[in-house]
């Protein structure tokens, strides 16, 4: 497995090997799968599309729908302007949503289609909408898009009229739509009343019920995201994710905002609690105080299992930081954080983390590959791998266990269902963790060291 | 009004008459002429891919010895890292770079100002970590558009290095959907590869062309060919490697399972080397059986035919009882079968064999050879097209070698030997069958709702759409993860696998039971 990745690790500045990230459109597509009744559109040739669906369905095991503007070579050189038009056209006319969220691919981006104008000279039905945002695969990566769309949708849609509307709005970050649900959960126990943008809860995670629906239940809709406007504040969770719509938010409708990362684990979750309490005024309710107490409870019970074990965190930027911040309350020494996502914020907020816990020899780089990770497990061990499932082939190689968590898990079932934030995602991760750790005690111990009660 | 003019019937008369050309139905004695090969209509939900999925995606990807750059940004790379399950082994003199993603991760500033600076790095690179024999070079969408020049970075690296690196332009918009994509990939890889060896010849010598060993299809397809003592010099591109693809031009035959992706090799070299090509179909018993008594035929040595015989007999006595076991519970169903551009022929004859009938059916990316036959050739080129690169080779006077003599050729033929030759789907679909070319979204919910398939097999983006219709769906490109699904061995897999599909315990979970059965109060609850 991997047999060619050498030890030695060489300077690398245009060869990218098993990359962490992928592109922009797939981040959008996802934030617009989370608008209520909305078709997301990719601008560009169609095989952009067939693959950022297909990543989706196997990341959720769910339809991801879209539709593109299927470029020919004439329209690449041209502009793909009649194409969209017409894709406008027969979108509604076939499919019927209430909202298309367009986004772009390296190809219109490339040509510099002007989608405003096209949008301006395409016919909308009445009561319907089109909005766009520009999601150059070359930039950033699909936590990039996500933002971007998210963006986009403010950016069309949200008004002040000037009339309050006494809501918190919630930009959750790039997470499962198990975590979306958790987030809410939390907000209701709060006593908030909130928008959340985007919401795939109901969408991704639909159930069965022996009739397809192209549009599902879920997702925000689009007179809340209109609403957005009036919201009191915004808290934008995940800093790097969430943090451009909160501050355009603000621009357009001057909605002050508060950023925080990811509620992994306790303290961040204990932050998100913390803000919401602020908000709302409301007395934090037993319920959650009871879920809280329940994880400290976990973490000492298991101490001995985690502590000092040396993990090795790799995926989208909010998600490892805030999956570092779990792994230090674990007592775990998070040695190798890496993302793929390019920009300086991820490497001096992991840094910030590695001094407040006095963690020492640990390493946090952005805009990295799985690739060298490898080669510095390779040179310097850890005892645990948490992120997507790109990591099970190192995790074989090397032969260390691998909790997954993170975007793309594409090998298992029901991990998008279910939280890793809040206190009960960090209840799970816990549990993840100390499944795996201790599995692991049990394969490789002698027999006679085997242990009926840990 | 029947189930086409209802499906059609929704659409808007533009649309329409475009798609009325591509959804036909099958019917005796018709000549069943069907659109095939045009752009897909904007907006629509195709299930089409691109160029580049059709060159780096299907035909170069499984050549496990290379390592293949995709110069682009990341997506099109990821999106090809370990996602087609196009299975490969290591062996002592092989390197494999199947488990690895190679990219140039084009930034803002490579498109500003070129890449071609950064694939040259990445090269050197690659060359420094990796030492391979053979590099390739896939070009993606914008790469066409700001002129860098792949080809002229790979002559030079080629040079530089000492190793083969061949540069592929397949521009994800050029064409209409993968199949552009195969015609480059075997363009680049007759023109830079094949023959470039210099192995000899063996006897009953035989390539495998258009098999990609899909969760080990092709492994399964060769064991049983080597039990009868063909000698395989190369598979393309299953397992397949560059250093015995060059040697491909020394076989006796070429055998041809996925038409529409390999044609265009095996056509260059019957032109080039003379080498004879033969449709075989490895999935299902009757082709199976049939393509092994071909090529036995072709070979016409009594030694084969009688082993050939043998083995057919030994495998088929080994999996009979339990096909028939699995057909007593498939026994009377009815199938749609969605797959690119060959599987939705090549299960018909391995469904049929379980007692499932195909009532609807299409391709993505098919020609119209593919669905009419090859005598329909050539076809004219649309606009959209003409602009994948059509290469005509000449007879290698040093390599070229005949097997038969062409009076012998003609002889085979005449007996019905597939040489050359491929009837396409018509050959075998039912009369009754329903057909979309370019399938759509619309057109898969609608006809579920009218044909009402019990068994769907299609791809990962329809595949919990149909599911949740309460349809069991199976996937044809990946196999569910699952496989192989060619070869005798590879029919029982398939059969169990289909078996469980349409029988899983869950299926009787789906109605809630309050939605069906009296409340308490005596009234009907929660129905729509």
């Amino acid at each position: 497995m991997l047999d060619l990745t050498p030890k030695e690790v060489s300077e690398r500045s245009a060869l990218r090997i098993n990359p962490l990230k992928t592109c922009q459109p797939v981040g959008a597509m996802y934030a617009a799968l989370g608008v209520h009744n909305c078709m997301p559109h990719s601008h560009g040739s169609q095989g952009c599309c067939s693959f950022h669906r297909m990543f989706l369905t196997r990341h959720f095991k769910d339809p991801a729908i879209a539709s593109s503007s299927s470029f020919t070579e004439g329209a690449s050189v041209f502009g793909g302007g009649s194409n969209l038009k017409t894709a406008i056209k027969n979108i509604f006319d076939i499919y019927d949503p209430d909202i298309i969220a367009v986004h772009t691919t390296c190809l219109s981006e490339t040509i510099g289609d002007d989608l405003v104008t096209y949008i301006n000279d395409a016919k909308i039905p009445e009561g319907k909408f089109v909005v766009h945002t520009n999601t150059p695969s070359y930039v950033g990566s699909h936590i990039t898009g996500f933002s971007n769309m998210i963006t986009g949708l403010i950016k069309y849609l949200s008004e002040n009229t000037g009339i309050k509307n006494g809501k918190l709005a919630l930009f959750p970050g790039f997470v499962n739509p198990g975590d979306m649900r958790e987030m809410k959960k939390i907000m209701t126990l709060m006593g908030v009343n909130f928008t959340m943008l985007p919401d795939t809860s109901g969408v991704m995670d639909a159930p069965m019920t022996g009739t397809y629906s192209m549009y599902p239940k879920g997702g925000t809709k689009i007179q809340e995201i209109i609403d957005l406007g009036n919201c009191e504040m915004s808290l934008g969770l995940g800093e790097l994710t969430s943090s451009m719509p909160a501050e355009f938010l603000d621009t357009k409708c001057k909605v002050p905002y508060q950023t925080l990362p990811l509620p992994i684990g306790v303290e961040l979750t204990d932050q998100y609690v913390m803000a919401l309490n602020r908000f709302s005024k409301n007395e934090v309710p037993y319920a959650l105080e009871e879920e809280r107490g329940q994880l400290v409870d976990i973490l000492l019970d298991s101490h001995q299992y985690t502590q000092n074990k040396k993990v090795a965190i790799f995926g989208d930027p909010d998600t490892v930081l805030g999956l570092a911040q779990f792994a230090l309350e674990l007592g775990m020494i998070p040695k190798y954080l890496a993302t793929g996502t390019p920009g300086k914020f991820f490497e001096e907020k992991a840094n910030a983390l590695f001094e407040k816990f006095d963690a020492e020899g640990c390493i946090a780089k952005g805009n990295m590959d799985l690739f060298e990770l490898h080669q510095w497990i390779k040179n310097d061990g850890v005892d645990l791998l948490i992120g997507g499932t790109h990591g099970k082939y190192v995790a074989k190689a090397e032969d260390i266990p691998l909790v997954r968590a993170g975007f793309p898990i594409v090998d298992r079932y029901v991990h998008s269902y279910l939280p890793i934030v809040g206190y009960k995602g960090g209840m799970r991760l816990a549990e993840m963790i100390l499944n795996t750790l201790m599995d692991r005690q049990d394969r490789d111990c002698a027999d006679e060291d085997m242990e009926m009660i840990m | 009004m029947n189930s086409r003019e209802k499906v059609l019937d929704k659409y808007s008369s533009k649309i329409y008459k475009n798609r009325k050309e591509h959804v036909i139905e099958i019917e005796n004695g018709e000549p069943n002429i069907i659109a095939a090969d045009t752009r897909a209509i904007p907006g629509i939900l195709t299930n089409r891919g691109c160029c580049y999925a059709g060159c780096k995606g299907v035909v170069l990807g499984p050549l496990k010895d290379v390592v293949q750059i995709v110069h682009g940004p990341i997506g099109c790379s990821y999106y090809t890292w370990g996602t087609r399950r196009h299975k490969s082994k290591h062996d002592e003199t092989t390197k494999n770079f199947s488990e690895y993603c190679f990219s140039t991760d084009m930034q803002e500033t490579d498109i500003v100002f070129g890449g071609e600076k950064k694939l040259k790095k990445a090269i050197k690179e690659a060359v420094e970590i990796f030492n391979p024999a053979c590099i390739m070079i896939a070009s993606t969408c914008p790469v066409g558009l700001i002129g860098d020049d792949i080809h002229a970075v790979a002559a030079e690296a080629e040079e530089l290095y000492g190793i083969k690196v061949v540069a592929f332009s397949c521009e994800g918009y050029k064409g209409v959907s993968q199949s552009g994509g195969h015609h480059i990939a075997n363009n680049g890889l007759m023109k830079n590869i094949i023959g470039t060896g210099d192995a000899d010849h063996v006897k009953y010598s035989i390539n495998l062309l258009g098999e990609y060993n899909i969760g080990g299809d092709g492994w399964e397809i060769g064991r049983v060919l080597k039990r009868i003592g063909y000698n395989i010099v190369s598979v393309m591109t299953g397992d397949g490697s560059y250093a015995e693809m060059k040697n491909a031009h020394i076989a006796d035959l070429n055998l041809v399972q996925c038409h529409r992706s390999i044609n265009y090799i095996a056509e260059m070299l019957k032109t080039k080397y003379g080498t004879e090509w033969l449709k075989v179909n490895f999935i299902g018993l009757e082709g199976i059986k049939q393509s092994l008594r071909d090529v036995a035929a072709f070979f016409n040595d009594p030694d084969l035919t009688a082993k050939t015989e043998a083995v057919i007999a030994d495998e088929e006595d080994e999996i009979k009882v339990t096909m028939s076991e699995f057909k007593t519970k498939l026994e009377g169903k009815t199938a749609a079968v969605y797959v690119g551009g060959s599987r939705t022929h090549h299960y018909i004859n391995l469904l049929k064999s379980l007692g499932v009938e195909v009532v609807l059916g299409g391709y993505e990316f098919a020609h119209r050879d593919d669905y009419e036959g090859r005598q329909i050739l050539p076809l004219k080129m649309d606009a959209d097209s003409k602009n994948i690169e059509s290469i005509t080779v000449e007879k290698d006077p040093a390599k070229f070698r005949t097997f038969h003599t062409p009076e012998r050729i003609q002889e085979l033929k005449d007996a019905g030997l597939p040489i050359e030759s491929y009837e396409g789907l018509w050959a075998d679909i039912s009369p009754d069958a329903m057909i979309t070319d370019d399938f759509n979204h619309f057109e898969t919910e609608e006809f579920i709702k009218l044909l009402k398939p019990d068994i769907f097999f299609s791809g990962i983006k329809d595949k919990y759409v149909v599911q949740r219709s309460g349809i069991p769906s199976r996937q044809l490109h990946s196999y569910d993860y699952s496989g192989p699904y060619a070869g005798f061995k590879g029919a029982v897999n398939f059969a169990r696998d289909v078996t469980l599909a349409v029988n899983t315990p869950a299926w009787e979970l789906v109605q809630a039971p309050w939605k069906t059965e009296p409340t308490l109060e005596g009234s009907i609850g929660g129905m729509e």
